[in-house]
């Protein structure tokens, strides 16, 4: 194990090297740094200040003094607050966080229900039905659902029940003044995890169904059953331990994708999490935010990758003796 | 539910006239081994692919229905009931519900918003066609050459399909609209760039298959060259998972598309674009929020369902 480890880290790292030079190379030469001195501004001082940033020397040279300066924890200033990156990322990234932890486990928990329902019970009705909104769940963009989720469960409430606030919050993780696990993060969050949680839940759902019907078909369950284990014990201890093996490095890998994939949850409910600080430092092309986001996020993508392939290995001894 | 039945046993049936390991190349008479020979009068490929794909209802019906989104949407000019961005100026006429005269509404400029929907189907529809058939041959392309040579060039292309997997797509996107500017053409070269590696991974595992097998072989010994080892012999095995990764690509094409259009880093006036512009005043008229969305929600639906039945009717081995 330790060796798969070992050798799997180190072939991860010229890939990042390689990704996070492309992402580099493509952020700097999009967005000029001087851009909002260029109004005011003599050539001069324009000129003094891309000597200053570096900006006239090879792409490679800026490269390598970024990803030192990056390497020993000086990740520049943001250009937009003036705060340090390295404040600005965790910051953000712990708002990311708390969307992503509840996100993956209502999601995961909902899906291996529905999943392992659905599947004991194929070509029922209820498989039917919960086949059917998966399918739809997959196909509608989140942003949309987003929308209308704020339209019915937010505003519109409070027409119909004649309320003065909306039931569930859409803006931020709380209220002005108001921090902690309370009922007031819960009615904030609701919004948000659904919005995310609705493309797991369905395709991670069609997963947990197909397979514990792959496991369900498997010869150690006829035996099972003709020794006499009674149904349920099968289906918990024999069924669902195996068909839970593939969903895991699923869940592993989106949930890594999902550092990166708050852009719209964050936005539309105003999170001050990664997705949100991405879109507004891409409209304000702050470089210095951008090219340590691109990096940090390919970071965590690549390490729940790396943990998908390691979980693979650990719960399937099969894979474990190639 | 005796529809699925009935279904699973034609897939078990024909299952005798494609036996796994005996391939047979589309669209060309069988002429000699064990299966064709054993056939009276052989089926073509295509002909079994059609009846199986006639037995996918769900399949058909989306079929049918996406055929009707395309004409309606590329026929706009002969359909919509008003030209494009044609305004009712007169007081009041914006923002009206849906009636007979509006099918959809009007929005807020007091457009015909069915037409505005119409138009800006053809936006998303050309975007989700053209990264489907890019990423795709991108994919095959590479993942049929990292199999077949094997070696540093399978090592250096998977790794290539490594870094592309690590990378954040939507912010990469975003940055590129910004680079590469954001005509119909450059999102859907950029996204395409993003989409590839699933179908290269595919094709190349059953490439590695493939190329083992006694067909491959015999086609070697008779001194085919490698260019037509792949094309004749390889990729016709492949053509299964390749077609359903056409239509999962057109669905998550159109998804991007209009989260990026809809965040405005778009094309600009594709679905996305008119659920960015309904967005800002929802309060009174919610019904500009239904209609894009519906309208990409169905599509992608229908590509979904469209996807399944091709890959039941091309995949034998395929349960359901």
């Amino acid at each position: 194990m330790g060796t798969l480890l070992l050798r799997r880290l180190l072939y991860s790292i010229p890939v990042l090297l390689v990704a996070s030079f492309l992402m580099f190379w493509m952020v700097r030469t999009t967005f000029d740094p001087t851009a909002r001195l260029r109004v005011s501004r003599d050539p001069a001082v324009i000129e003094e200040e891309r000597e200053r940033l570096g900006l006239n020397d090879s792409i490679f040279t800026q490269y390598r003094v970024w990803l030192g300066d990056f390497i020993r924890g000086d990740w520049g200033e943001s250009s937009r607050t003036r705060q340090p990156v390295s404040e600005v990322i965790p910051q953000a990234f712990g708002n990311t966080l708390q969307l992503i932890v509840w996100g993956v486990l209502i999601s995961a928990l909902i899906a291996i229900g529905i999943g392992v329902y659905s599947a004991l019970k194929q070509y029922s009705a209820g498989d039917y039905v919960f086949t059917g909104l998966t399918y739809v769940g997959i196909s509608m963009p989140p942003f949309w659902f987003a929308l209308i989720a704020i339209h019915f469960l937010a505003v519109a409430p409070q027409d119909w029940f004649g309320l003065s606030s909306p039931p569930v919050k859409f803006v931020g993780l709380h209220d002005v003044g108001s921090s902690g696990l309370n009922w007031d993060y819960l009615q904030h969050l609701i919004l948000p995890v659904l919005t995310l949680s609705v493309q797991l839940m369905a395709s991670w759902t069609r997963f947990q169904r197909s397979s514990t019907l792959d496991v369900l078909s498997s010869d150690y369950i006829r035996t099972a059953r003709a020794k006499g284990v009674p149904r349920g014990r099968v289906i918990v201890r024999h069924a669902m331990r195996n068909s839970l093996i593939p969903l895991v490095t699923v869940i592993a890998v989106d949930a890594g994708l999902l550092f990166g994939g708050l852009i719209i949850t964050e936005t539309i409910f105003s999170i001050p999490g990664m997705g949100r600080l991405f879109f507004q430092s891409l409209l304000q092309g702050d470089v210095v935010v951008l090219e340590a986001w691109m990096l940090v996020v390919a970071i965590f993508i690549l390490l729940f990758n790396l943990f998908a392939d390691l979980a693979y290995g650990i719960l399937d001894p099969r894979i474990r003796v190639q | 539910m005796s529809d699925r039945f009935d279904q699973d046993q034609s897939v078990f049936a024909t299952n005798v006239e494609t036996l796994p390991g005996v391939p047979v190349e589309p669209g060309v008479p069988i002429e000699e081994g064990p299966a064709g020979a054993a056939e009276p009068v052989p089926l073509s490929q295509w002909q079994l692919f059609y009846r199986r794909f006639k037995r996918h209802k769900l399949g058909v019906a989306s079929l049918v229905i996406l055929i009707l989104l395309f004409v309606m949407c590329y026929g706009a000019d002969w359909i919509a009931p008003f030209p494009k961005g044609q305004q009712d100026l007169t007081p009041g006429s914006e923002n009206q519900a849906p009636s007979w005269d509006h099918l959809f509404g009007t929005d807020q400029l007091g457009r015909d918003y069915f037409s505005e929907v119409l138009y800006a189907g053809q936006v998303s529809l050309r975007i989700g066609l053209t990264v489907a058939i890019l990423s795709t041959l991108i994919g095959t392309i590479f993942g049929a050459i990292a199999g077949y040579f094997g070696g540093w060039v399978d090592q250096i292309i998977m790794r290539t399909t490594d870094l592309f997997l690590i990378v954040p797509a939507v912010a990469v996107l975003a940055v590129g609209q910004q680079r590469f500017g954001s005509s119909a053409a450059t999102v859907s070269y950029v996204l395409a760039a993003l989409l590839w590696m699933a179908i290269a991974r595919i094709v190349r595992g059953q490439t590695l298959a493939v190329k083992e097998k006694e067909f491959v072989e015999a086609a070697r010994a008779v001194g085919a060259s490698g260019r037509r080892i792949v094309l004749r012999h390889i990729l016709p095995n492949c053509i299964g998972p390749i077609v359903v990764n056409v239509t999962l690509a057109i669905a998550v094409a159109i998804i991007v598309e209009s989260t990026l259009s809809f965040l405005g880093f778009g094309v600009g006036s594709s679905w996305g674009n008119l659920l960015n512009t309904a967005r800002g005043n929802y309060d009174n008229n919610v019904h500009l929020l239904y209609f894009p969305g519906l309208a990409i929600l169905l599509t992608v639906l229908c590509v979904n369902a469209l996807g399944d039945g091709l890959r039941d009717a091309l995949d034998p081995h395929a349960k359901h």
